[in-house]
């Protein structure tokens, strides 16, 4: 008897596989579950939102959720258009300039040869296990008393530091042949140039797992507002939706239907993102090994 | 050089004018408000009056030299690795120290005292440690065990959980695998927020709630419960709804560590005795891809010790009903940011890092590479 194959990544579909699709593809919608269920929430009037026994799907889909959305204003009368601009004005600058910053410390940590590199990198991989909420009263003292209290920049600032998105980076960038940078050197390319043309190129699918990531973290934060923004015009999208879901648990009902077209607003950006990036970040994710 | 001297002559005497005319202004004036008005007036004719020396200056030194003698100096700097990594690296470095680095130093400083961020800090030596052994009853009869229970369930649970999903989908093909990947994928997608938007309505005490409502109707239970509230069923809830959002790029990670194994290796192993699939994932596919594996591991314990807001989000209060949900994380959050206890704050705090620590020490134990 020869051998057989493993099985691992078939070309094509055997009966053997049938095992595996009868506990994924249940599994697969159990997840999934309360994600259409969301959806289907945004979309129902309001008589079906508190119809008994209560539907899983919207039987009249409206937009009637979504336009109250739009129309509703905070307390003090921020109208919401004004935090999800802030949100997309934080999000672009954070992705954009996590990306550039840890594309620049990837190279360094990477190619670079220097007397603190492995220590750098050691730090850095311990830090993947920094849990930023752990020590969020250190991290509320100095950014007091860096004063970036009331700053729109205490949106930014401490969440461009992304131990994760340099690790993958760092990883991604050994596997570049030194032979290539060493080329272009002797054509007399300096370090900026070999960075701008030869790595950064090369290093997409890392970077835009980066930018992913980021994007996940900033569009969902409401740290910031919560605890250092008390201009209510300075304040995210996120942190407007999760003053929807106090008010909804103060008064019961009102909202339900809004907060469920606020989640589905937050959450779509994020989907859209990861399915248009989903290959390149597969790519990254085979270079994510901790050795 | 003539020219030099004649226009710093010109430029002292005409700066000397001013002051004159200043001062004869300052003797008639007696009100400060007018007085500060022209003092401002004189100051930017001033500053004019420098900037246009200056760039006169500038066309006499010629600039450019300048320019190409800081161009040479960088020039020569970046041939050495160092300096050029510095360049490259500073604004990481710099961050990471005041963000991560010195929050930790911070907390570790500041659980040696006594600090209600209003008074200044009184030494505190190891007190703050020796009181949450020995007085929290809260930390001892519910959060201590909770976060274990917590963690342990959803840390290495949801770890050997994505590793078996990963491993299954990784048995199928490429399309299908997509697919199923995208949508075990996407609850990782949802914050935490949004997670409660979605499973607080599912889990509504009352009976239109969607659970409370399917368990009625199938006759399993005889009135409404009030998930959310009852300290028997917080828990479990917040260990399924993490579960559920637990499959992030640590999952992803080990699909494409499984994938790049190679199939020589497998080939191999079937000749030297390998018999089945349990084994294989046993001797040929763990070891072959133990840095993906190690890499999920962290990423599971992140998860598992960060989203423990979750309790507080699910039952809209902290402290959780009874503390039933409490874990370090809400415990640090209502000593520090509602009884302002910072000091004590700061040793949960601590206790939080080195238990993460302990717990990816015995990762890195299993999965770590020994060179």
């Amino acid at each position: 008897m020869g051998f057989q194959g493993t099985k691992i990544n078939p070309k094509k579909f055997d009966r053997s596989q049938l095992k595996f699709y009868i506990i994924l593809v249940p599994l697969a919608a159990f997840m999934l579950l309360p994600i259409v269920y969301m959806f289907s929430q945004a979309f129902k009037p309001l008589d079906e939102l508190f119809m008994f026994p209560p539907r899983f799907f919207a039987i009249n889909p409206t937009w009637k959720n979504f336009q109250d959305l739009m129309r509703t204003a905070s307390t003090s009368g921020v109208p919401m258009s004004r935090y999800l601009f802030n949100s997309i004005i934080i999000t672009i600058t954070i992705v954009v300039a996590t990306i550039f910053i840890t594309a620049m410390s990837g190279y360094a940590l990477s190619k670079k040869k220097f007397k603190a590199k492995n220590t750098l990198f050691s730090i850095n991989q311990a830090a993947l296990m920094f849990v930023p909420v752990a020590v969020a009263i250190p991290r509320y003292l100095i950014i007091v008393n860096i004063g970036l209290v009331d700053n729109p920049l205490v949106h930014i600032i401490p969440a461009l530091a992304m131990p994760v998105g340099l690790f993958l980076v760092k990883q991604f960038i050994d596997q570049i042949p030194d032979v290539l940078i060493e080329a272009a050197r002797l054509d007399g390319a300096g370090d900026f140039y070999i960075l701008r043309k030869i790595i950064i190129p090369l290093i997409v699918p890392a970077l835009s797992t980066v930018g992913i990531l980021s994007f996940q973290a900033a569009w969902g934060a409401t740290e910031a507002s919560n605890i250092y923004i008390s201009d209510e015009t300075m304040k995210t999208f996120s942190f407007y939706l999760s003053t929807l879901t106090s008010q909804a648990t103060g008064n019961g009902v009102a909202g339900a239907g809004m907060q469920a077209a606020a989640s589905l607003i937050m959450f779509l950006p994020n989907l859209i993102i990861f399915i248009l990036m989903q290959s390149r970040v597969m790519n990254t994710m085979s270079h994510s090994g901790i050795k | 050089m003539n020219k030099i001297k004649q226009i710093l002559s010109n430029f002292f005497a005409s700066i000397g004018n001013q002051i004159k005319k200043g001062f004869k202004f300052l003797i008639h004036v007696t009100r400060l408000d007018v007085a500060f008005k022209f003092i401002k007036e004189k100051i930017k004719i001033g500053l004019q009056f420098i900037g246009k020396y200056l760039a006169k200056f500038a066309c006499l030194i010629k600039l450019d030299i300048v320019w190409n003698k800081i161009k040479a100096i960088y020039e020569r700097l970046s041939q050495h690795d160092w300096f050029i990594a510095t360049l490259l690296l500073w604004p990481y470095v710099l961050l990471f120290s005041i963000f991560i680095a010195l929050p930790v130093a911070i907390a570790i400083g500041l659980s040696m005292f006594h600090f209600d961020a209003v008074q200044t800090p009184t030494w505190a030596g190891f007190q703050n440690y020796i009181m949450i052994f020995t007085s929290d009853s809260v930390f001892a009869k519910n959060v201590l065990p909770n976060t274990l229970k917590y963690a342990l369930l959803v840390g290495p649970g949801g770890y050997i959980l994505s590793f078996f999903l990963a491993w299954m989908l990784t048995q199928i093909q490429a399309k299908a695998r997509t697919v199923l990947a995208l949508a075990l994928y996407t609850p990782s997608m949802v914050g935490g927020l949004f997670i409660s938007v979605v499973w607080r309505t599912l889990f509504s005490g009352d009976e239109a709630g969607y659970i409370n409502h399917f368990l009625l109707t199938n006759g399993m239970i005889e009135k409404p419960i009030q998930f959310l509230q009852s300290p028997e069923h917080l828990m479990n809830i917040m260990i399924v709804v993490t579960l559920w959002s637990s499959m992030g790029i640590g999952f992803l990670a080990m699909i494409s560590g499984i994938l790049n194994i190679n199939s020589e290796i497998y080939e191999a192993a079937y000749i030297d005795g390998i018999r089945n699939r349990f084994q294989e994932i046993i001797y040929v596919t763990i070891p072959s891809m133990k840095p993906q594996m190690l890499f999920g591991a962290v990423m599971a314990i992140v998860n598992a010790f960060s989203s423990g807001y979750i309790g507080v989000a699910l039952s809209g209060s902290n402290p959780t009903p009874d503390n039933s949900g409490q874990l370090i994380i809400n415990h640090i959050e209502d000593f520090g940011l509602q009884r302002y206890e910072m000091g004590y704050a700061a040793a949960l705090s601590v206790l939080l890092l080195v238990i993460i620590w302990l717990f990816s020490k015995i990762a890195y134990k299993i999965f770590g590479e020994k060179d």
